[in-house]
């Protein structure tokens, strides 16, 4: 089939997928692969919470490739971006159907909504997606950006509150490890703050949802 | 690998971590999406490293300067995309003529033209063949992921210097873009090519004979380069017999070292009846369709995936005919490596594209419903 | 005036000649004073390197025994950034043609005066494109017939000496064919000037724009250039009425700026002290 190897390199391409011989059986472990698809607008740093669930992942021994879709616009504009996690080689690197989906807009909420996997866990930002929400999803609300406002004072710390949200829910990876992924990719001086928002994610999370709280609910601290 | 450490990094980054581990120490380059992490991250590392990094005036200086500096002893790279790979095409054709080493990564997006930036493509495939003028030998690699990308750069370096020969890399907003698990051996672990400094007591800048190094200028040796058909030692010639004689040099190098050049890979049924041939990011796609088809339902379904475009792999994907009925060729354009997998089975099987060209990956499935007309 | 010396024919590729311009031509006259201000200059040959870009002026690459470098049209700027770069120690040379270096080369050329990067632009400026036979470039006069031109031209040419300037070049200067020693010197001066220098030699060309013009032979074109030109001490004290026409040479600017290599490798000597620290 090929020709004699005799590499310029020394080394085999992609030593790490299993070696296949032809006609080899292998196993397939279904259900195992987790699709995140963190979807809202520019600027809402989902970017980045995606690279670092990524990376936790990594660091926990998964398999995991992460992706993104973008337009021209650095801020505003519509943004997503998957990671998807396995224990098997991920081949397909595009998130189809997600398994977990968090939206931080009103329009990707509308858009990506219907793609999400029979079962799939719904988060949304329900400072910017209002209720009612339809019935035949999983869908949980919180006020992520409005708490990562009046509790931390500093919106842009939201993508934390959600990435330990999606985490607390869903036990992707570690939480140790996801905590020590914030801060090898926090940009500089921002570890600190987006530790925060990550504990505080957690807490709300613990508190249950946001329409559980009832009218004098009290804001978890 | 207990050596190796499991990181996340983006294809973008492995072709630049790639380019520094074969020895890569000046980037020229110029601004464009989706390849600009390449060039962010060559001038964040190469001055500590003692290297240069440039950002030109434009895309057709980032070239010049690339050969410039390569013909001042360093090795070279420089990124772009589409817009900027046509641009690059009239000094792409002088490193060819001239033998001068040099590394061009083009990461895909759809076009013509300005086309849509950050959506994905495989539209350049016979633009990175036949982009620049002349009947030029080029070598091409489309690499399917991080890992990929990490090893086909430095098989990129390697090549281009030991072979005195341009290299481009043809990678995918798909591809430049994701992040994937990668194991980065440590240095050392590497096979980087050396070139000698010594210089051959007979040594010419061109020897009709074979290889022969490029001596940097500096060194003592005077020596003529230049874009016009020269003799061995880089003087313009017009004479028919040398004309030939140096293009046939620059076809015959590569011919020479097909197996130092061809990286394929195959997996799947011993004796396929549907046979899959792609390339650059589709490969995944049609990788998850090969596990489902063959690992689960047992279908004889094979895959051919090639991280060398060109020259084409055309025995492998003869080989492949020969076993196959069917050739069902992926491709995110609107046909352009499906000819050429057509010329290499000469009739032995049937060849079926399977083409998608709206800035969207091609999924398993569009795969999976391909292989369901024949299969089981 | 001193006779001008033997040119030292170490540095000749002897067995390259003759050459390929045509009787007449200036751009023998403008490469001997290359040569004669390399030797001035001192420089070990083996540092010496000449790039060129495309057209009759860039074969003078050829003819030189050193290091030599024969790029594509309008790019040797863009290759001698590169090779500076890599090679610092390396002293460059960049002959081009006045099409060459302001038409297809023009934003090569701006881009290399705005760095300021240590590199000696020789443009040899005969208004005209030579080899493809005669078509006018942006060095063409006002009103100048070329073939592409035949009513004579429209466009305003471009003051390249200006132009160097506005971008940022730390040395100007011009001189002419028929004063070939003083182009000798003014080209050892801008070799000795660290920055990016810009020597702008004007050449006859008498087959491709003479004749058309009606300026005839190389000798009544020598003349003529002889006769207009004003050194630039003297043209100081001319106003602009006198001065219409001719052609001022000397050192047209110089002023010290940083350079580009310079910084580039402070800075990666910086770099590496904290990588070790």
């Amino acid at each position: 089939m090929q020709y004699p190897v005799k590499l310029a390199v020394a080394v085999t391409l992609c030593p790490e997928r299993p070696k296949m011989a032809v006609g080899e059986k292998r196993e397939i472990l279904l259900g195992s692969r987790q699709e995140v698809l963190l979807t809202g607008s520019g600027g809402q740093g989902l970017i980045l919470a995606a690279i670092i669930l990524a990376e936790a992942a990594v660091n926990d021994n998964k398999n995991v490739v992460q992706t993104q879709s973008y337009g021209p616009e650095a801020r505003g504009g519509a943004s997503m971006a998957g990671v998807i996690i396995d224990v098997d080689t991920i081949e397909y690197p595009k998130v189809a159907s997600p398994t977990v989906l968090l939206c931080m807009s009103d329009a990707a909420f509308r858009k990506y909504l219907p793609r999400v996997a029979p079962g799939g866990l719904v988060i949304v930002d329900s400072t910017f997606v209002h209720g009612p929400y339809p019935k035949d999803f999983n869908i949980y609300a919180y006020p992520i950006t409005r708490m990562a406002r009046e509790k931390l004072g500093r919106e842009v710390v939201a993508n934390m509150v959600a990435l330990a949200l999606i985490n607390a829910a869903c036990c992707l990876v570690s939480r140790d490890i996801l905590k020590e992924s914030i801060l090898q990719r926090s940009p500089r001086g921002s570890g600190e703050i987006n530790l925060q928002a990550f504990e505080l994610g957690y807490r709300l999370y613990e508190q249950g949802l946001e329409s559980d709280w009832g009218l004098s609910a009290q804001i978890p601290q | 690998m207990p050596d190796v450490k499991p990181v996340l990094m983006q294809g973008n980054e492995a072709c630049a971590e790639g380019a520094i581990t074969a020895g890569v120490r000046f980037y020229a380059g110029y601004p464009i999406t989706p390849s600009t992490e390449i060039a962010e991250y060559m001038a964040e590392k190469l001055p500590r490293l003692g290297g240069v990094f440039i950002q030109m005036e434009d895309e057709i200086a980032s070239m010049a300067a690339v050969i410039g500096a390569s013909i001042g002893g360093k090795r070279a790279l420089t990124a772009t995309s589409g817009p900027g790979f046509s641009l690059k095409q009239e000094n792409l054709g002088y490193a060819i003529m001239a033998e001068i080493p040099c590394v061009v990564v083009n990461v895909q997006r759809m076009g013509p033209s300005t086309g849509v930036p950050t959506a994905p493509s495989q539209g350049d495939v016979m633009q990175a063949r036949w982009g620049t003028h002349g009947d030029h030998p080029i070598i091409v690699f489309s690499p399917a992921s991080v890992y990929e990308t990490f090893y086909l750069t430095i098989a990129a370096v390697n090549l281009s210097q030991k072979l005195r020969q341009p290299v481009v890399l043809l990678l995918d907003e798909v591809v430049g873009h994701m992040r994937e698990k990668v194991l980065i051996p440590e240095m050392g672990k590497l096979m980087v090519e050396k070139i000698s400094d010594q210089v051959p007591p007979d040594w010419k800048p061109y020897d009709d004979k074979g290889l022969t190094p490029l001596v940097p200028f500096g060194s003592g040796h005077f020596y003529h380069v230049t874009g016009l058909y020269h003799d061995e030692f880089g003087f313009p010639t017009g004479e028919p017999a040398v004309v030939s004689r140096v293009l046939d040099r620059l076809h015959n190098k590569l011919e020479q070292y097909r197996h130092e050049i061809t990286f394929t890979n195959y997996i799947g049924h011993k004796e396929p009846r549907v046979g899959i041939v792609t390339y650059g990011c589709t490969v995944r796609s049609a990788r998850a369709a090969v596990k489902k088809a063959y690992w689960q339902n047992r279908w004889p379904v094979g895959l051919l995936s090639l991280q060398t475009i060109w020259p084409f792999p055309d025995k492998e994907v003869e080989a492949l005919a020969r076993q196959a009925d069917i050739i069902l060729v992926p491709e995110m354009n609107r046909g352009q490596l499906v000819g050429e997998v057509e010329r290499s089975v000469r009739g032995q099987a049937e060849v079926v594209p399977l083409n998608r060209y709206d800035g969207e990956m091609i999924t398993p499935d569009q795969i999976m419903e391909q292989l369901r007309r024949w299969l089981p | 005036m001193a006779p001008i010396e033997q040119l030292n024919l170490d540095f000749l590729r002897t067995k390259k000649l003759p050459h390929i311009w045509c009787p007449g031509c200036g751009n023998g006259i403008v490469t001997a004073a290359l040569v004669r201000a390399i030797v001035r200059a001192g420089y070990d040959q083996r540092d010496v390197v000449i790039v060129s870009g495309i057209g009759c002026s860039s074969r003078a690459a050829g003819y030189l025994n050193f290091n030599t470098l024969h790029t594509t049209h309008g790019r040797a700027l863009a290759f001698a950034t590169g090779l500076k770069m890599a090679r610092p120690q390396l002293k460059i040379f960049v002959i081009m043609g006045d099409g060459d270096c302001s038409a297809i080369g023009g934003n090569h050329f701006i881009h290399a005066a705005r760095r300021n990067i240590d590199l000696n632009a020789v443009i040899i400026n005969n208004y005209i494109y030579g080899m493809t036979g005669g078509q006018h470039s942006p060095l063409t006069p006002l009103g100048k017939k070329a073939t592409t031109a035949p009513l004579g031209t429209l466009e305003r040419p471009f003051e390249l000496l200006e132009l160097a300037r506005g971008a940022g070049a730390t040395f100007g200067a011009r001189g002419i064919a028929a004063q070939p020693r003083q182009l000798e010197q003014l080209i050892a001066r801008g070799a000795a000037h660290k920055g990016f220098s810009v020597i702008e030699a004007l050449s006859p060309c008498p087959v491709a724009y003479g004749r058309r013009n009606k300026q005839g032979g190389a000798v009544e074109m020598l003349k003529a250039m002889k006769e207009n030109a004003v050194s630039v001490e003297r043209a100081s004290n001319m106003d602009a009425q006198a001065l219409a026409g001719k052609i001022i040479t000397g050192v047209i600017f110089t002023r010290e700026a940083p350079e580009f290599c310079e910084l580039y490798y402070q800075l990666i000597e910086q770099e590496s002290k904290k990588n070790s620290n």
